[in-house]
């Protein structure tokens, strides 16, 4: 199929039925309303399952009920939302159970604002709920790459049994892009669902969906396998875009749509002699610490942009394991930051005018 | 000489040696969910829900597929379930911390879209995994560890009839409660429970079965002075019967 012009919101809401979404589940929030109000109508026609939950917390308790019960499934919302969804997603990771959580980001702490942000970026990466547990999560910068993620994302959930967050920030969500919702992703090998607790006795014998284990010893054992699959995903499934890199003296690091700012300022910057990269990380769990190790001896500094007050920025440190200095952009309360004002402060950097 | 069997544990059941206190009332109240399900072939097809609460490993005491739900959010893991396997039945099993504090909203809107789920409510007017501390349900003047000076209905409101609340919803189809006090009512108790599944069975909507039950150990009383507790004290206040039957007309 070509590309048709698509309102981010809805354009990810067909993702999930073109990914063979059983169900979705969710309550309403701003910026993100348009993906359940185009799911309410559009997964009655497919045959399948929508509820407007009474509350986000009754929301992620059916994802996590119908992930139970082997099918796929799914949810949105927008920050303060996630944080009312932190219970039901630590039962989700503590059972091992595929689902896909999209977070269209805004403005915190508390209401906060509607406005695009990235200030979940602690609360996706570091938990949010209670427990050693971790969410595969996926920070697109367009939103054909946002359809194509939603669209893998089912796959990526079931190989792991996994919780899967899709964070983007409100601006993906509210703008009209040309987008290609037919394209191939990638298959992930399956196996198929034995596990499940669906009713279906005849097929299996008993099962239980279930994270409590009373016994100390159990449950750290269990713990040690969970780590075995953030693990993995840590050694095998980090995923970035090293862009413009050959020669450049800065690298930004940037993710989601400040990352396509920077694509911008780069040229901006180029324009005025000044060769910039950019590291985007496009799984911000786990963090793409092989990009760093990849950099080329020419760069000298790094800036990290983002849309929050620095939650990134803890991470690029520990991967830059104190090699270069690190400066750092941030806006926040739903400012989206000019592409000139990075060139800007990359100028200030490079002329000794930057001091982080 | 001739053997017949008379009586023998459900295979509703497992063999796993139940976790409850000497003289609690959820083993009958098991059993007959058990029984229930086996007399109306439904078991094999069954997913059940555990809370959190005392009940909360019944997982290994039903012999159906079984998923434990966070604090309070049985019926919603239920509807999620349901939604998406509309044949199989489902049910929850809360006590009354679960379901009428931390839980009342899922539980009420469970109703309130007419869910075709099953509820069962344990009601034995106390918390009873967490040692005793007062629930919604607590009687006025109950003694418990959070309430120790009795409930005072000034400070700490009047306690929750829960089956009348439901029954005021108008997406609910079967509400009734029932006790487990002696056999006459354990049949009652088995009647309603058939009721209700065999509602959900013909997919004719929301259920839920509230038992009066017994804490002997958090009553400070024993089992048979709670039994008798619960008919003097719970029952006047929680009167039985159906609040609701949509099935014959509203009541």
């Amino acid at each position: 199929m070509s590309k048709v012009l698509m309102k981010g919101n809805e354009a990810m809401a067909l993702a999930a039925i073109k990914a063979g979404c059983d169900a979705f589940y969710g309550y309403p929030i701003t910026p993100q309303n348009e993906l359940p109000e185009y799911l309410s109508k559009h997964m009655r026609t497919h045959g399948r399952a929508f509820v407007q939950s009474e509350s986000e917390v009754a929301a992620i308790n059916m994802v996590y009920g119908a992930a139970g019960a082997g099918a796929r499934v799914m949810t949105s919302s927008s920050s303060p939302g996630i944080a009312l969804k932190q219970e039901g997603i630590t039962y989700i990771a503590g059972a091992e159970l595929p689902a896909v959580i999209i977070n269209v980001m805004r403005g915190g702490p508390g209401l906060g604002g509607i406005q695009p942000s990235q200030a979940d970026y602690n609360q996706i990466t570091r938990g949010g709920g209670n427990g050693d547990y971790s969410l595969y999560a996926l920070a697109p910068e367009s939103l054909q790459e946002t359809v194509d993620l939603i669209k893998e994302s089912f796959e990526i959930a079931d190989y792991f049994r996994n919780p899967v967050m899709i964070a983007v920030d409100g601006l993906i969500g509210q703008m009209m892009e040309p987008v290609d919702v037919d394209r191939e992703v990638k298959k992930w090998d399956l196996k198929p669902k034995t596990w499940a607790a669906d009713g279906n006795r005849k097929d299996h014998p008993k099962n239980i969906i279930n994270s409590l284990y009373l016994d100390p010893q159990d449950l750290e054992n269990h713990n040690i396998k969970l780590q075995k699959k953030y693990t993995e995903m840590k050694e095998n499934h980090q995923r970035y875009e090293l862009i413009n890199m050959e020669n450049a003296e800065i690298a930004i690091v940037a993710y989601g749509s400040v990352a396509r700012i920077a694509r911008t300022a780069i040229e901006i910057l180029a324009e005025k002699g000044i060769k910039a990269g950019i590291v985007r990380p496009i799984t911000i769990f786990p963090f793409p610490e092989k990009a760093f190790k990849e950099l080329p001896s020419s760069v000298e500094n790094l800036l990290v942009a983002e849309m929050s007050m620095g939650q990134m920025l803890q991470d690029v440190k520990l991967a830059n394991e104190c090699r270069l200095p690190i400066h750092f952009y941030g806006r926040v309360g739903g400012i989206v930051p000019e592409a000139e004002e990075i060139a800007q402060k990359v100028i200030d950097i490079i002329g000794g005018q930057s001091h982080e | 000489m001739n053997s017949k069997v008379i009586y023998e544990k459900s295979k509703g059941l497992s063999d796993f040696h139940l976790s409850y206190c000497p003289g609690c009332t959820h083993g009958i109240i098991h059993k007959l969910v058990a029984e229930t399900l086996v007399d109306l072939d439904l078991l094999e097809r069954t997913v059940g829900i555990s809370s959190v609460g005392c009940s909360a490993l019944n997982y290994d005491f039903f012999s159906c597929d079984m998923q434990q739900a966070a604090h309070g959010r049985a019926p919603a893991v239920a509807t999620g379930i349901k939604r998406v396997r509309p044949d199989n039945i489902v049910f929850t099993y809360q006590g009354d911390g679960d379901l009428a504090s931390i839980g009342i909203a899922e539980a009420i809107h469970a109703a309130h879209r007419g869910e075709n789920i099953t509820i069962v409510f344990v009601n034995n007017a106390i918390y009873g995994m967490t040692g005793g501390q007062m629930a919604p349900t607590t009687l006025l003047g109950q003694k418990t560890t959070t309430s120790q000076d009795g409930r005072d209905a000034a400070s700490q409101g009047l306690p929750l009839r829960v089956s009348e609340m439901m029954a005021q919803i108008p997406g609910a189809t079967y509400i009734e409660r029932v006790s487990v006090h002696d056999p006459k009512h354990v049949n009652k108790a088995k009647k309603a429970l058939k009721k209700a599944f065999d509602i959900q069975n013909k997919k004719l909507g929301f259920s839920m079965i509230e038992f009066i039950s017994t804490c002997p150990v958090n009553w400070g009383i024993n089992p048979k002075d709670s039994v008798d507790w619960a008919v003097d004290n719970m029952i006047p206040y929680y009167p039985l019967g159906v609040y609701k039957d949509k099935t014959v007309g509203e009541k």
